[in-house]
Formats: structure tokens, sequence, C-alpha cells
């Protein structure tokens, strides 16, 4: 089911719009409009849809457009043109009182720098979205220490925001943000002020959270690792233009551009890359009813030292190597069900190449990627895994 | 060259005020002349050491034991110079535009943070009342109020008014932008985020204005003495021109005195602890 959607959006900064608007349209440049009419282009023509449930992440360097972006779907910044739709409901044309409440119970939102109150204790601050819509003193601290309880505060509920780690604050803006129990979740560079090992712990309590709440988040990053982490789908922006949209081994695998190239260059791919995409269909492949001499002639044919064996209904048997099918064959045996080797290594297609490296070290043969049936769909060889990591130039190999 | 009959226009409006808005006037200075003398009968309606041991207890209490012994020590100086009654009407007038200050000054503060069209008609109206020399407007104050305590509150709280309007925008302006945000996202309305947001968050700053508000009133007394306002202006003002140079000392003192208790009290607002209690 969609969630957010998002048609045909623009937002221009700055007054008067409709030159920019019709220079936009007609394909100048976010410079040449900025020179030429004095208005700053934010967005330029953003459409995407979020499924319930998804983690969308939208990345770009800073100045891409992509807080802009964010802050539309709430309307902390009113679009100049284009149509959001929340639900089905088009938010951009929505009454003050609707707007009001699609902001208390729909949407809420984790900033950056944490945002909270600091003249307010940190149970006060969770509550915060439950006091504007005027709930009782005593459901507001229930829920809050349900909620401080949930993100791992329980007994910070009388603290003041200042007595916290950079960590715990961003613990409280989440707890706040979850305290008035919206569908959608946005967050705008949530853990980029936080310390690398600090940032990794949140992504993955986020990644816990979300295992049991399935909440729609919308999340905004200029770090390329937190994307691949999080995101089921990830948006790349870049002068207000979203450049590609795909899922996280889909962005790494074919880049849409040389800006998004440029992004990925430095990732960590064994986190990201996984067997299907790396796998190749095997060069040839035997039936345990063939015998000794067709599985060398077939090893002979397309030059491998090894075949792998399968029975009738594609299940991965084992494999055989040449040394042993010559070795039948002189002893004249066609029969090869003693020397097929039962001893591989079987990975499935979401098996991430950071784990299927490791197996190599301890077998001569290919890795096999199977389904739940053991059917084989695939093989990896060295060369081929290896070639994922590289990525891009991993293709020349 | 052509001399523009500015002065001539003023008087001819002043005139024209003094004239047809009397009963408008008299209303205000029947206001005001009430509050004044109902707040002086509060402060000598309680013998002056019931008052000053009720003082001390206060700030004992709600602020450190230095400032409660510094009060008492100040207190008893001035009713041991016999200048206790003078300085309770002195405090009423500079309560009396102190809180006319706040009534008119922070809501155009915060209207000002709101508008910068609001900022940039206020401020220069602010600078004026800042440097335009009290003499200027403690005549037109005599004609609408006539002689007495109410002319010498209208002149002090043009003249205190400005810091609390400036620095209750200031205070406002200053609240971060995602702290704002935040709290329009959980859906606030304005009113809503004035209050539980921008006004908090401002306290302090709103506070030091306050502070400065009454500092300035103080400052006034003696020029309000001049147009008929009673109090420790009086009793300085006779001092110079009788050339009793103790008598005036005297006054002075006292007025410092008042001073130095007032502003350290309104200092303790601003760093006072947060408020801990929901809403």
């Amino acid at each position: 089911m969609i969630k957010v959607e998002i048609k045909n959006l623009y937002k221009i900064f700055g007054k008067g719009p409709n030159n920019a608007m019709e220079m936009i349209k007609n394909g100048y440049s976010k410079n040449t409009i900025l020179k030429k009419t004095g208005n700053g282009v934010g967005i330029n023509n953003a459409s995407f849809k979020v499924k319930d449930g998804e983690i969308f992440v939208v990345m770009g360097l800073s100045g891409s457009g992509k807080s802009t972006l964010i802050r539309c779907i709430n309307r902390l910044i009113e679009p100049t043109s284009g149509d959001i739709y929340i639900d089905g409901q088009n938010i951009v044309n929505c009454s003050k009182d609707e707007l009001l409440s699609i902001r208390r119970q729909k949407i809420a939102m984790v900033f950056q720098n944490f945002a909270l109150l600091p003249h307010r204790t940190v149970a006060e601050n969770v509550a915060f979205g439950l006091e504007i819509q005027k709930f009782s003193l005593e459901e507001r601290l229930k829920k809050a220490n349900e909620m401080l309880e949930l993100v791992g505060l329980k007994d910070y509920g009388e603290s003041l925001p200042s007595q916290l780690s950079g960590g715990m604050q961003q613990r409280v803006g989440l707890a706040r943000a979850l305290a008035t129990n919206p569908d959608i979740l946005l967050m705008d560079e949530a853990f980029s002020a936080l310390d690398p090992l600090i940032r990794k712990e949140m992504q993955n309590e986020l990644l816990k959270l979300q295992d049991k709440m399935k909440k729609t988040i919308i999340f905004i990053t200029h770090d390329l690792d937190e994307a691949l982490k999080l995101g089921d789908r990830i948006a790349v922006m870049k002068d207000g233009v979203i450049v590609q949209i795909d899922t996280p081994e889909g962005i790494l695998q074919n880049p849409a551009d040389d800006y998004v190239k440029e992004f990925i260059q430095d990732v960590n791919r064994t986190k990201v890359v996984t067997a299907s995409s790396i796998m190749k269909t095997p060069d040839s492949i035997i039936t345990s009813k063939d015998g000794a001499r067709v599985a060398v002639r077939k090893m002979k044919e397309v030059g491998i030292s090894s075949i792998f064996v399968m029975d009738k209904e594609h299940k991965l048997q084992g494999i055989i190597t040449i040394d042993d099918a010559v070795k039948l064959l002189k002893e004249n045996i066609n029969k090869i069900d003693e020397v097929i080797d039962k001893n591989i290594y079987t990975v499935t297609p979401d098996t991430l190449i950071e784990d299927i490296l490791p197996l190599f070290m301890s077998t001569k043969y290919p890795i096999v990627v199977t389904d739940e049936e053991n059917k084989i769909l695939g093989i990896i060889v060295k060369a081929s895994a290896l070639a994922g990591i590289l990525g891009e130039e991993g293709k020349n190999v | 060259m052509y001399r523009i009959p500015l002065g001539d226009y003023v008087e001819k409006i002043i005139a024209w005020m003094t004239d047809k808005l009397a009963p408008l006037f008299d209303i205000v200075r029947n206001i005001l002349l009430t509050i004044v003398e109902s707040i002086e009968t509060g402060l000598t309606i309680v013998p002056s050491y019931i008052m000053i041991v009720i003082i001390a207890l206060l700030l004992w209490k709600f602020r450190n034991r230095e400032l409660a012994i510094f009060s008492v020590i100040g207190m008893l100086v001035i009713e041991s110079i016999g200048l206790w009654d003078e300085t309770m009407l002195t405090l009423s007038l500079v309560v009396t535009a102190t809180m006319i200050a706040l009534i008119i000054g922070l809501p155009l503060g915060v209207w000002m943070s709101r508008s910068n069209k609001v900022n940039n008609v206020v401020r220069p109206i602010l600078d004026f009342m800042q440097t335009m020399p009290a003499f200027v407007y403690l005549i037109p104050a005599v004609y609408f109020f006539n002689l007495g305590p109410v002319p010498g509150v209208f002149a002090t709280v043009i003249f205190a008014m400005p810091p609390v309007v400036r620095l209750t925008s200031l205070g406002i302006r200053q609240v971060p932008k995602d702290v704002i945000e935040s709290s329009l996202a959980f859906g606030s309305t304005s009113k809503q985020l004035l209050t539980k947001v921008q006004i908090p968050l401002a306290m302090p700053t709103i506070l030091a204005g306050l502070n400065q508000t009454i500092m300035l009133s103080l400052s006034m007394v003696v020029i309000s003495a001049m147009i008929g306002a009673k109090g420790l202006g009086e009793v300085v003002l006779n001092g110079i021109q009788r050339m009793q140079v103790g008598q005036g000392f005297e006054g002075g003192l006292a007025v410092v005195i008042l001073a130095m208790l007032l502003d350290r009290i309104t200092q303790g607002f601003g760093d006072s602890k947060p408020n801990l209690e929901t809403n």
C-alpha cells in the first residue's frame, strides 16, 4: 500500500516564483535561474511513492534539497507546486485544521540537532506532542514513560536534556516522535550529529524498533553507508532533482549517472552486495544419472576442473572433480555416485559478500547459490566475488 | 532657506490634544493615581520593621542568605535616616511605571518579533523614547495630567519601556529555529508555540529587559519630582534647591539602596531554576 506519494513537487525560494518556475520547466540550471531571477531552486520536479512500512532514504550532499523535501511533507515549508498525498489525501491544499491534525496524529519528525526544549524535563519533552493535543497530565506521563522505556531511557524522565549525552538526547527525540503514535516518521539527518559509534548503535536500534513497529520512515542523510544500511529504497538527490530511486543494491550495481557513481565509489560493498547479484549460471552441469564419461567430456568442453552434479529435479547433489572422473574412467566405472563430493558450501541469494568471502578460505570449489528447495540458482567463483566488491571497475576484470 | 516651523506644529498638536482629549486624560489620570496610591498604601500599612523582616525572610527562602542580610542592612539604613515613607512612595511609582511598561511592552515586543514591518516601525519610536531628553516631554505631560505623580509615571514609562520591548523581541527571535520547527511539526498552534516554547525560552532575556526597565524607572525619580511626584526624588530635589548637600546625599543614598535591592532581586529571576511543572 502506498503511504506517501509525492507528485511533481517544486519548491522555489524567494519572491515571485513564476518566472523561475517557467525557467525550470524550460530546463535552465539552478545557477542560471538564481542569477536571472534571484530565486533559489529547492526542489525540482520530485516524484516518488513510499510504501507502508518502508524505510525510504533520501540521500544527497548539503544543498541538494533533501531537507527542503522532507519539510514539504509536513508543510513546514510550503511547496511551490505539486501534490503530496498522505494515505491518498492531498495535503497541499488542506485546511489549517486538517494540517494541524495531520501533524498531530499522522506524521512526527526527528531533528538533526534534537531540537528538545531545554527548559523541560525529558519526560515533558517526550509528552510534548500529547500536551499540544490536550491529553491529561496523567495520560501524558504514562505514555512518556512507556516511550522512554522503549528507547532505553527509563530512569531519565526527570533529567533535563542538557544533562544527557547527544545519543541519549536523540533517543528522547525519537521517543517524542513515537509518543503520538504516528504512521509516518520524518527523520532529518537524525543521526548525523552523533559520534560514529553512537550513530551505528542508533541505526541498529532504529532497525530493531522498526521490526516491531512497522512505521513508514522517510530518512534524510548525506551518509551513504547509513543510507545503504537503513534504506529499503534510496532516492539520490542533486540540485533539487531526484537522480535515482532504487534499492541499495540497485544503486550500487547500476548507478544512474556520474554523480551517483562518485557517491558510491568509496562504499564498503561487501556489506550491501548480495549473492544474487554476483552469481552466474554455471558453465556446465551434469545430472547424477550422467556417467563419468559425460562428466569428463563436459568439463573438457568448457575447460573447468570440477563440475556440479544435480538430480533430475535440479536439486544440488554435490561436485565431482576432473581427477576423480578420469580415475573412474581408467577403472572403467561409469557410475559417479561414489566420488561425488558433497562437501560444498551453499548460500541463499540474499547472503552478503561479507559473509561469502570467508567461505572461500576453506573450499577450493565455487560456492553454490540455492533456493529453499536446494535447487541451484547459480554459482559464485572467487573472481566474481572480488568483482562484486570492486563494483564498476570490477566489470573489466 | 525655508525654515520648517516644526516647533509650531508640535505646539499646535499638543494644544489640540490638551483641549480635545482632556476627558480621556482625566480617566487615565484617575486610574494611574488610584494605582499609585493603593500600592503606596499597601506598602506603608505594614510597620517598617515588620516589612523588613518579611522581605528578608522571603529573600532568604527564595534567593540566598547574603541577599537577605544585605536587604536588612540596606532597609535599616533607609529607616534610620528617616526616609522609609518616601522610599515606599518612590517604590510605588516605580512599580506602577514598570507594570504599565510591561503591559504595553510585552505584547509589543512579541508583535515586533513576529513581523519585520512592525519591527521597522517600532524601532525608531523606541530610539526616540530613549534618547529624547526627558524634559521635552515633561511639560506636555503636565499639560495632560496636571502636577503630581501621574505625569511622573507617564514620563517614566516613556523613558523606561524600550528595554523590555527590545529584549522581549530579541529573546523571541533568538529561540533556535529547529526548536520552533519541532514544535510546529508536532502540531502546535501559533498560540501554543508562543506560550509553550517561545516565551519560556526567551524568558531570561525578557527578564533582563524587565531589570533594565526597573533600573531606568529609578533613574527618573528626581526628574519626576520636578513635576510634583513626591518621594525620594523630592528629597533630593529639595536638597539641591536649598543647597543642603547632606539632605541630597541621604535621598540619593536611599535611591541607590533601593536600586541595588531591586536589581539583585530581579536579576535572580533569570537564573532561577527552570520550571519543572508541566504546562
